[in-house]
């Protein structure tokens, strides 16, 4: 794997609505039974200095313009990835009357990652799969 | 008088898990008002109980919450079970009680993590949370789960533990007992630490009272107050009195959640000690045609459960008061008079759950 990484990738991560669980696996992929940070994954708070966005929970009305602003605010190239049933659909909270749906109704996800609450492995998984789709985008960007 | 400027803190801010979102007064450096603003993660989820059958609606009480998400689904199945008068098995409350009590060491791993994290001492954070893994081993070994366990249900628990299983997880609590005690001697004894904690935030008894403060928040400042008194589950036939400090600052909050991992390991033993053998369920024919409240010692704070059932498989309806809600009053009165650096250590020792609050 360490060959695939060129880059050491900062994610940040945003609750949309969720109900912690997958906040806290994702918080659990840093420590040292996970430690993504023998990566160079760094968790950061600044959406400036970040590649990856990690969203967990499902988007309603009042946190759309928060994701939106963070989207908008990282740097080309980015990736998301959503984190959870709830993220990738609204899952068991779908027929809430406050929720709106998946975070893809607000921003463009790349990598979705299921499960609920998903497994840190699969963060992981989910992670690395977005550090292809970023390589991809920034040859991309290199070529045009 | 100094000049007063607002700054906002949240909904995103590195601290927090989770968004929450503070107008914070200042004057200079020091905050003299603090208005939240919540609603960043409201789903409304009691309103699904309409949709969801009475022993499916389990799931959703359990993902109010993925931290307490086991005491969620035992409060909703003990509120409605009473409501029912369905008396389930022995061995279920006991193996109730064994997965509450380690839900609570996890909680207070987890948030001697965060609190570590809060003042920059990111060793002790990464200590506090390798330390929780093996918490959650024993939740993987035993419901398949690391956070969302769906073990609780209505009339009982979905599987059982062996005993050689309930062995192991003692011996794997005793093996960690030393090295729980030598992570939080740091919050206790070291001296940078405690410069951060000792005399920030200090909330007197009776304003813990008048504020209504709950669990460890209320404890520190000497409320004797612990629901787990009230017997429910196997509590009755287990012998603890409630940990209580009285100073009130940051640094009581701490040692009161430090004392209660100990009282929970010590509880799981005894439960283990005692555990009958039988059955870990019983089968469920009726729906439920009355009302019911229900309250429980959650890691932070009391929660209440109401349910109203019309004889139908669905609920009318379920409420959920959670801890954190009840901690926020005290949380704004701790933070007047308080330094902006200071801010993010008072928001964590309430120990907030957002998505608690919010549902
Ligand atoms: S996917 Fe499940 S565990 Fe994750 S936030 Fe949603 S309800 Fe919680």
């Amino acid at each position: 794997m360490m060959s695939y990484v060129t880059k050491s990738p900062w994610i940040i991560h945003y609750d949309g609505s969720s109900c912690n669980g997958c906040d806290i696996e994702v918080l659990a992929c840093l420590t040292p039974m996970y430690d993504v940070e023998r990566f160079g994954i760094i968790n950061t708070g600044n959406p400036k200095h970040a590649d990856i966005f990690l969203l967990t929970g499902s988007v309603n009305e009042q946190n759309i313009p928060v994701i939106k602003q963070i989207y908008e605010q990282m740097p080309e190239p980015k990736v998301v990835v959503a984190i959870g049933i709830c993220a990738t659909s609204g899952g068991i909270f779908a027929e809430c009357y406050n929720v709106q749906g998946g975070s893809d109704k607000v921003v463009p996800v790349d990598v979705y990652v299921p499960g609920c609450a998903a497994r840190p492995e699969a963060i992981i998984d989910g992670v690395v799969k977005g550090l292809g789709v970023l390589a991809e985008k920034r040859a991309a960007m290199v070529k045009k | 008088m100094g000049k007063r400027t607002i700054i906002p803190f949240g909904p995103q801010h590195p601290v927090l898990p989770e968004p929450i979102h503070l107008d914070l007064v200042m004057e200079d450096e020091v905050v003299v008002e603090a208005i939240p603003s919540i609603g960043f993660i409201h789903r409304g989820l009691e309103k699904l109980v309409e949709i969801k059958e009475f022993t499916e609606y389990v799931y959703v009480a359990e993902r109010i919450c993925g931290i307490c998400s086991f005491m969620h689904g035992m409060g909703y199945c003990q509120s409605v079970e009473h409501g029912m008068n369905l008396t389930i098995p022995r061995r279920a409350e006991y193996l109730r009680t064994i997965w509450a009590e380690l839900s609570r060491v996890h909680s207070h791993l987890l948030w001697l993590g965060l609190l570590a994290d809060g003042f920059g001492f990111e060793s002790l954070f990464m200590h506090s949370w390798r330390l929780r893994e093996k918490i959650l081993d024993i939740f993987e070994a035993t419901t398949g789960g690391r956070v969302i366990f769906s073990v609780c249900k209505i009339g009982g628990v979905r599987r059982d533990v062996s005993n050689e299983t309930l062995q192991s997880i003692i011996k794997t609590l005793v093996d960690m007992e030393a090295e729980v005690k030598e992570l939080t001697d740091v919050f206790i004894n070291d001296y940078t630490v405690k410069s951060r904690t000792v005399g920030v935030g200090v909330m007197s008894l009776q304003e813990a009272h008048d504020l209504g403060a709950v669990g460890p928040m209320g404890r520190a400042s000497g409320l004797v107050q612990d629901m787990r008194l009230l017997g429910y589950a196997a509590y009755d036939d287990l012998d603890f009195a409630p940990i209580v400090e009285t100073a009130g600052d940051s640094y009581a909050r701490t040692v009161v959640r430090i004392r209660e991992i100990f009282q929970s390991i010590d509880l799981i033993k005894q439960a283990v000690a005692k555990i009958p053998d039988g059955e870990v369920s019983v089968p469920v024919k009726d729906v439920p045609r009355a009302e019911c409240f229900e309250r429980l010692e959650q890691p932070r704070g009391e929660v209440i459960y109401y349910t109203k059932g019309i004889g139908t498989k669905f609920l009318e309806r379920v409420r959920v008061r959670t801890p954190t809600f009840a901690n926020i009053p005290p949380l704004l009165h701790c933070l007047k008079g308080c330094d902006l650096a200071d801010v993010p250590i008072l928001i964590l020792t309430i120990d907030p759950c957002i998505s608690c609050t919010e549902r």
